[in-house]
């Protein structure tokens, strides 16, 4: 062979921008032994108009080999710390053993939400004519797979040593309270595609994010879990891309067609308020379950929606876009949203994979300082009465079982938005049934779709009618404990994985192993 | 209050998750790839039908006519996740960028004479919207298959053909030094030219499979094995006896990738044929049908990439072909007997 030592003309030097255009733009053609509509059958008949995909501006610009060399290099760091993590037993280094109750949560709850969003997002990925879109929704599909599977490995540590997290899978698709996160998601991931970005990507990563992961990781810093709050770092450069993909979407799909506006605006009322609803779960974890708290449920909210937030929406008036429907009842219900869940839980905990306690006082003292208009006068009284009950032995549990929101699926306890001392019912009629919703903002969403949201797989319901036992269950044996059956069916070990924190093994084990106290100083 | 846990004793509850541990028949530890793996899927109590497809529900195992008992039994030999699969893929990404960069340098494409530049640019830029297609039905597997175990490999497989995608993309900027020109040709030749159209329509074909496993077969199993050989093979081999190993750096990540996937394909069917009578019956069929589609559709590209090498060429790739289905106890003779 005869080489030139050097190449007669240089080439062209290429900045990100252009050289991610030219590996990507063009990948995609017109098919013509299939039709267009065939290869694509999805992205049409939600009626949103797309007139040119190529204005869709991939804000990631990553190629494929750049994407492997920064994910692999995080990758390498996280699982050293994890690894170090576990040979110096971190998980003893927490606050005390209630904060893991925080990592059941989330673990339950949000993990599989990770995974669902993988495969909504592997949907997406396949199913936008956009190549750029494509490619967009595919890596933030395997991103979420990654968080999926890094949770996995983060808490696995702690599932050797705290009952509740071992049968999260199981549980996700099955525990009362988990049907709130899992409908939500399957609820997006059954829409269409650009429902699905629109739920997803906007209002949930774009709007709401700050106020689901970022009070776990906070959270899991202020209590001493290394482990967490690592992975926590390391996710948060993948959330910051998700993020920039939920304001691209958004501001694509209306700026292609003003028919698409009205459509947009419906799916940001409905998914505010889904999101909203499915947060109740946060707020809860952030007021009573942190032994070190980061900020309250009602000064996140504050800063994340109604400043943040309302920037935001400001910015999207000038697309014909408005705040979502109901944000005024979410601000009313921020002082009690918090205390109304807890004290649901308190309740239930004996059919739950968590534990619940009374807050010591200094924590009662944080609550009434950060909640002056309602804690002393309407939630302190019933938690002391509560603490009471328990000193003489009688820790209340409740044996009945709550009705649901057929939307939200979370029990009906929130209050009228003008009167916290009473239960919020609405109730809507289709096809001779009646359907129970916990406020304005889920009944609205019910009546737009009713035809999708009766099908809802409400675990109250099911319960009741028979669906929650397993085969060898025998319903007519005069011992037959349905309450028992249901824990056997959820694969949860009674007296461990759930009841009063303080009568725990969770506790004990704590004590013993650590000799620290169960309940911080 | 310090206490020095070492002098504590610290019992275990458990070695690994519950849901792991019935997998594994027992509470004993588990690998990162089971941790990450076994279950992950949503599987019952789904609440609403999709707008999309009414008549099954999110998750459902009817979306293909192969049947499993168990779909956590299609693992991956690679045991890759998330992390291990992106630490892998750095590695060699690492590589290539020294190899390109090399090429790139030297300018060991540009300088080529014409000739050769062109039927690079004919036999191989164009496969870059073959991959585009490899991505979209990968990406289909991924969002309707059933079970993490699987559609964790076809995820990694999507991104892998991008990734390819954009290597074979990049061979047409070292030909046109950047200028993109070599890309719009071959997308010309992709659309138009006779000799490209057969595999275009393959591809076309395979983007409106609805059954996601006989999609991994087609895919994945049958137009991989003998497309890929024809051209990052054959055709790279008689190129680099000719001009030199400048391609054969360019292509080390595709041919390795090649053989690396080809273990998690070669699993997975083998697994699937191996569950039932029925299932090895189906798969069957599905290759039969697809190797001829592929056969017919790749005997035009191969005659003007190849010229007078195309017959010895195509038939050593379907001799490699069928002892790979042999070994699957796949082959057609089998059936018979």
């Amino acid at each position: 062979m005869n080489m030139p030592a050097a190449p007669a003309k240089p080439p062209r030097k290429l900045g990100i921008k252009e050289n991610y255009a030219l590996l990507t733009r063009g990948l995609g053609w017109e098919t013509s032994y299939e039709p267009m509509d065939k290869v694509f059958p999805q992205d049409r008949f939600e009626g949103i108009k797309i007139h040119d995909w190529d204005k869709w501006e991939d804000p990631f610009r990553l190629t494929m080999d750049a994407y492997w060399k920064y994910q692999g290099e995080k990758e390498r760091k996280l699982y050293a710390i994890i690894d170090a993590f576990q040979q110096n037993n971190g998980q003893f280094n927490v606050s005390d053993a209630r904060y893991v109750n925080t990592l059941k949560l989330f673990l339950t709850g949000v993990s599989p939400l990770e995974y669902a969003a993988h495969r909504g997002f592997a949907m997406a990925g396949r199913n936008f004519r956009g190549t750029s879109a494509r490619i967009a929704c595919q890596m933030q599909s395997i991103d979420e797979l990654r968080h999926a599977q890094t949770q996995a490995h983060t808490i696995s540590h702690y599932n050797k040593f705290f009952n509740g997290l071992h049968d999260y899978p199981h549980m996700h698709d099955r525990v009362w309270y988990l049907s709130v996160p899992k409908s939500y998601f399957e609820d997006a991931m059954t829409a269409g595609p650009f429902e699905f970005v629109t739920a997803i990507s906007f209002s949930f990563e774009y709007v709401l994010t700050n106020l689901l992961f970022m009070p776990f990781m906070s959270g899991a810093a202020f209590n001493g879990d290394m482990a967490t709050v690592t992975f926590g770092f390391s996710a948060q450069s993948d959330e910051s891309r998700h993020m920039t993909l939920g304001l691209e979407v958004v501001k694509f799909i209306l700026e292609q067609d003003p028919d698409n506006i009205p459509i947009v605006q419906r799916w940001l009322d409905k998914w505010f308020w889904r999101g909203y609803r499915l947060l109740t779960l946060v707020a809860m974890m952030m007021d009573y379950m942190l032994p070190k708290r980061v900020m309250s449920w009602a000064e996140a909210w504050e800063m994340y929606f109604e400043k943040n937030g309302g920037a935001l929406f400001h910015d999207l008036s000038r697309y014909g876009i408005r705040m979502p429907k109901y944000h005024e009842v979410a601000s009313k219900e921020k002082d009690r949203l918090s205390h109304e869940a807890w004290g649901t839980f308190y309740n239930y905990t004996q059919a739950a994979a968590f534990h619940t306690w009374i807050p010591a006082d200094s924590e009662m003292q944080w609550l009434s300082q950060k909640y002056p208009k309602t804690f002393d006068r309407l939630y302190r009284p019933r938690l002391e009465f509560w603490r009471e009950q328990q000193a003489q032995g009688k820790r209340f549990y409740n044996n009945t079982l709550p009705m649901l929101c057929q939307t939200c699926q979370v029990p009906m306890f929130f209050t009228e938005p003008d009167d916290p001392t009473k239960i919020c019912y609405r109730e809507s009629d289709y096809r001779d049934n009646k359907f129970h919703f916990c406020s304005d903002g889920c009944k609205d969403i019910f009546d737009h779709e009713p035809e999708k949201y009766v099908q809802a797989w409400l675990p109250v319901h099911q319960i009741y009618q028979g669906n929650c036992f397993l085969p060898d269950a025998n319903p007519a044996a005069p011992d037959f404990d349905p309450l028992a059956e249901v824990l056997r069916y959820y694969h949860m070990q009674v007296g461990h994985d759930g009841h009063e924190y303080l009568d725990s093994p969770d506790r004990r084990n704590w004590e013993q192993w650590t000799g620290k106290p169960g309940v911080a100083a | 209050m310090q206490i020095d846990i070492k002098t504590t004793s610290v019992t275990q509850l458990r070695q690994t998750f519950s849901h792991v541990a019935r997998r594994l028949g027992g509470d004993k530890p588990a690998s990162r790839y089971q941790e990450a793996t076994f279950d992950l899927q949503p599987a019952a109590n789904f609440h609403y039908r999709p707008l999309w497809q009414p008549e099954l529900e999110l998750y459902d195992m009817r979306r293909t006519r192969i049947v499993m008992r168990d779909w956590y039994a299609l693992r991956d030999p690679r045991q890759y996740y998330y992390g291990t699969y992106t630490i892998a893929r750095a590695r060699q990404q690492e590589a290539m960028e020294k190899n390109i960069d090399f090429v790139e340098k030297r300018g060991l494409l540009r300088d080529l004479p014409q000739a050769a530049r062109d039927a690079l640019l004919f036999a191989l830029v164009p496969l870059r919207h073959a991959e585009w297609g490899a991505n979209a039905n990968n990406c289909y597997i991924t969002a309707y298959g059933w079970g993490t175990a699987v559609t964790q490999a076809a995820m990694f497989q999507a991104m892998d053909r991008l990734g390819i995608a954009q290597y074979i993309s990049r061979i047409g900027l070292l030909l046109d030094g950047n200028t993109g020109e070599a890309l719009t040709q071959a997308k010309a030749l992709w659309m138009e030219h006779p000799a490209w159209q057969g595999l275009r329509r393959l591809v076309e074909r395979l983007m409106v499979t609805s059954d996601w496993f006989e999609l991994l077969v087609a895919q994945n199993l049958v137009l991989d094995s003998l497309l890929h050989p024809l051209a990052f093979q054959q055709f790279e081999r008689r190129f680099s006896a000719a001009h030199g190993p400048a391609l054969s750096l360019l292509v080390e990540f595709i041919t390795s990738w090649y053989e690396e996937s080809a273990r998690w394909v070669d699993a997975t069917v083998k697994t699937a044929a191996a569950e039932s009578a029925d299932n090895a019956a189906l798969l069957r069929g599905w290759i039969a049908q697809w190797r001829s589609a592929a056969a017919e559709a790749l005997a035009p590209y191969a005659a003007a990439s190849l010229d007078a090498d195309a017959g010895a060429a195509l038939a050593a790739v379907a001799a490699a072909f069928d002892a790979r289905i042999a070994k699957l106890g796949l082959n057609a003779e089998e059936k018979a007997a």
